[in-house]
């Protein structure tokens, strides 16, 4: 089996989507001849040319809403959004057209668009680099959204929004783009859009994270186990739909809970997450929930260490759930 | 074929910007001149410039088509105000753009509406039964009952779904004539707006990728004077609408939207235009807005009745009447059988489309995905009981 990173895996199953999908469109700024500022598409100009990799011009608005028109007419779009910072220009066309075209229409018009985007900090992007949205588009009616945290997961589950029926807007870790190798299956393969997976059994407390704060939080499991405690962690990875059985099935067993991610903690996809284990699971717990997140300010240019989760921040938050 | 051009004076003339400065060396004189409007038939429906050839029968149905546009709406205000319907949106004077650009498409054309365009869904052949259920939101409404009344949508008819946002269409046309053109099929994609709409960042993009792109579009800016409130003069400062398509590198053109005959002519050119492969198209339909902007709209507090005075003499309905007439084509006897026969035809849609049951309540969950997942079940069970 192959090895590769996260971002060639994503470049896979883009380029064996359209090969699969002769009419398959991928659209946004710099994916042609530069291949991406991250080369997601590196190469995929030359293969299958530019009426089906269009550079666009610079404007999110306009990426999102002739993605939504193409989609509309049944031709199956992938929108590349340079940085999730960036996203907010083609907000409306998101939450107010793309989410709700299928309820709005009474079935009558759908358009699932992918629109992928970067995300996260950990590469001295600063403010408007480094930016964790997931929140505001788990909180829109319509929308499915999802984070892999690894090579083999990015491939399959971009596979599996490109041959869904809702539109998915699928976040990629950008600081775990290249920072390791992972197999990945050479045969086609997809991996469900509302499954929840295991990272590591462990008995004591449940870790739940998701994107580049799982392989944080394995780092943290391995130093707890050092000292003897048993993390369990759980990469959420489809966030909406939750894949709430297999968060119950951990929680049930550990009765304690540390919920980590890097966007602001404020209205953050962990509170989602606490408030449905409060409703849930609240006689199960033998703890308060705890929330390790990135702080509720922007993310600081130099700063950002500080700002980031850590392995030890996660491991202070096991302390308090053991402690309890 | 030629038109007419007349130009229409923008009362600007007095501005300071026109006044002797050395900047002026450096610009255009040709663009400090008004935009010019077409023309076909004046306010008496005499012919100023050739007419378009379009057969005599083809010319009743266009007038038909207006009386039924009008007539409807009459109907749904009036529906309004006897609190059967909650809310309308009519298109009072704004019939010649809306029959007159639907006759220039093919069934295969795609439409990307807004909210004022019911007479374009009825010529495209939305039942007008199924537009009042739309309008009621009742369960026999295409939409489910799911927005409020005038976005209507039929798939059917190439005609997409309305939303709210003002022109988040347009960009969304662009990627439905690309995708036209990705298929190799021969069919355009058009779209209506308004002036208030031109201001939007959508409108900017829609027009930018279309022209880079060369998309088989036609855009159709309804100008009716107003965005709610506000006038055109206060929502854009160039002369016209149209010039807006230069900065874009697209054509744009002016045309009289209450002369039916010029709408027909120049948006039939623009669709051939756009259909042969030359790219997009810019149409602006001058015309006004003779009600308010729904019915929940105070148009005394900002528009004045005597402004509506010369447009009233520029009505397209009576306009292209006396035309027909002059052409002996139609009578005041051949009006008044029409008339009755309209009448009825919406009694029978209104009474139909009122004996039809609300949505049912647990539909409300359906479409949000196409497979209903975990969490809609669980607040649906949780809504419907306590409904109980």
């Amino acid at each position: 089996m192959p090895e590769m990173t996260l971002v060639q895996a994503v470049n896979s199953a883009l380029r064996e989507e359209m090969r699969r999908d002769p009419g398959m469109v991928l659209l946004g700024e710099d994916i042609g001849n530069l291949g991406g500022v991250f080369r997601a598409t590196d190469g995929l100009l030359g293969e299958f040319g530019e009426q089906r990799v269009m550079d666009t011009p610079l404007n999110e608005c306009g990426v999102v809403g002739v993605a939504i028109g193409m989609a509309m007419l049944g031709v199956r779009v992938c929108a590349e959004i340079q940085f999730a910072d960036f996203v907010y220009p083609g907000f409306d066309q998101i939450v107010n057209e793309l989410a709700k075209i299928r309820y709005r229409s009474g079935g009558q018009f759908s358009a699932p668009v992918v629109i992928r985007m970067p995300y996260g900090g950990g590469i001295r992007g600063g403010l408007y680099h480094s930016q964790s949205p997931e929140a505001l588009f788990v909180h829109t009616a319509g929308l499915r959204v999802v984070i892999p945290s690894n090579p083999y997961d990015a491939k399959g589950l971009l596979k599996a929004a490109l041959r869904g029926a809702d539109p998915v807007i699928f976040m990629e870790p950008k600081r775990i783009y290249r920072a390791g190798r992972a197999e990945v299956p050479t045969e086609d393969y997809t991996v469900p859009l509302d499954c929840a997976r295991v990272v590591r059994p462990g008995a004591d407390v449940t870790v739940l994270a998701y994107g580049a704060m799982v392989s944080l939080c394995l780092e943290a499991a391995d130093r707890a186990a050092a000292a003897g405690t048993e993390l369990e962690v759980l990469d959420i990875r489809t966030l909406w739909p939750l894949d709430i059985e297999a968060v119950l099935a951990s929680v049930r067993k550990t009765g304690r809970v540390v919920i980590v991610h890097e966007a602001p903690r404020a209205c953050g996809y962990g509170a989602e997450l606490a408030a449905q284990l409060c409703e849930r699971a609240i006689d199960v717990l033998q703890a308060p929930i705890v929330r390790v997140t990135g702080a509720d300010t922007p993310v600081p240019y130099a700063l950002e260490a500080y700002y980031l989760p850590d392995a030890a921040r996660v491991l202070h938050g096991v302390d308090r759930v053991l402690k309890y | 074929m030629e038109t007419t051009i007349v130009s229409q004076g923008s009362g600007r003339e007095q501005d300071p910007s026109r006044l002797e400065h050395p900047l002026h060396r450096y610009l255009d004189p040709v663009r400090a001149v008004p935009h010019p409007v077409v023309q076909v038939l004046d306010e008496q429906g005499i012919p100023v410039g050739p007419a378009p050839p379009i057969a005599a029968d083809d010319l009743l149905q266009l007038y038909r088509w207006m009386v039924r546009v009008r007539v409807f709406d009459t109907r749904m205000v009036n529906l309004q105000r006897q609190g059967r319907v909650a809310f309308f949106v009519p298109s009072w004077g704004e019939e010649a753009v809306q029959i007159g650009t639907a006759h220039a498409l093919e069934p295969h054309d795609w439409i990307f509406s807004a909210y004022r365009e019911q007479g374009t869904a009825m010529m495209r052949g939305y039942p007008p039964w199924k537009l009042i259920c739309q309008i009621l939101g009742n369960g026999e409404d295409l939409l489910k009952g799911r927005q409020m009344p005038d976005h209507f949508g039929a798939a059917e008819y190439r005609f997409t779904v309305a939303s709210s946002p003002v022109g988040t269409q347009i960009p969304q046309a662009v990627g439905g004539a690309l995708a036209l053109r990705l298929r190799g099929e021969p069919s355009v994609a058009v779209t209506y707006f308004g002036d208030g709409a031109s201001s939007t960042g959508d409108f900017h993009a829609g027009l930018t990728f279309a022209a880079v792109q060369q998309a088989p579009v036609v855009f159709f800016c309804k100008n009716n004077g107003w965005a709610i409130s506000l006038p055109t003069a206060r929502q854009c400062r160039a002369e016209r609408l149209a010039d807006k398509a230069i900065g874009y590198g697209l054509p744009g053109i002016t045309v009289d939207g209450n002369d039916i005959l010029a709408v027909c002519t120049v948006a039939r050119d623009a669709v051939d235009w756009a259909r042969s492969g030359r790219g997009p198209v810019l149409l602006e339909f001058l015309t006004q807005r003779m009600g308010p902007h729904s019915t929940a709209d105070d148009v005394t507090r900002y528009r004045p009745n005597e402004l509506l005075e010369p447009w009233k003499k520029r009505d397209p309905i009576h306009r292209f009447r006396l035309y027909l007439e002059g052409r002996g084509l139609w009578s005041v006897a051949a009006e008044q059988e029409f008339r009755a026969e309209v009448d009825e035809w919406f009694n029978e849609a209104i009474r139909r489309a009122e004996h039809q049951p609300p949505p049912a309540p647990e539909t409300m969950f359906d479409d949000v995905y196409a497979v209903t997942p975990w969490h809609l079940h669980e607040q649906q069970d949780e809504v419907l009981q306590c409904r109980k």
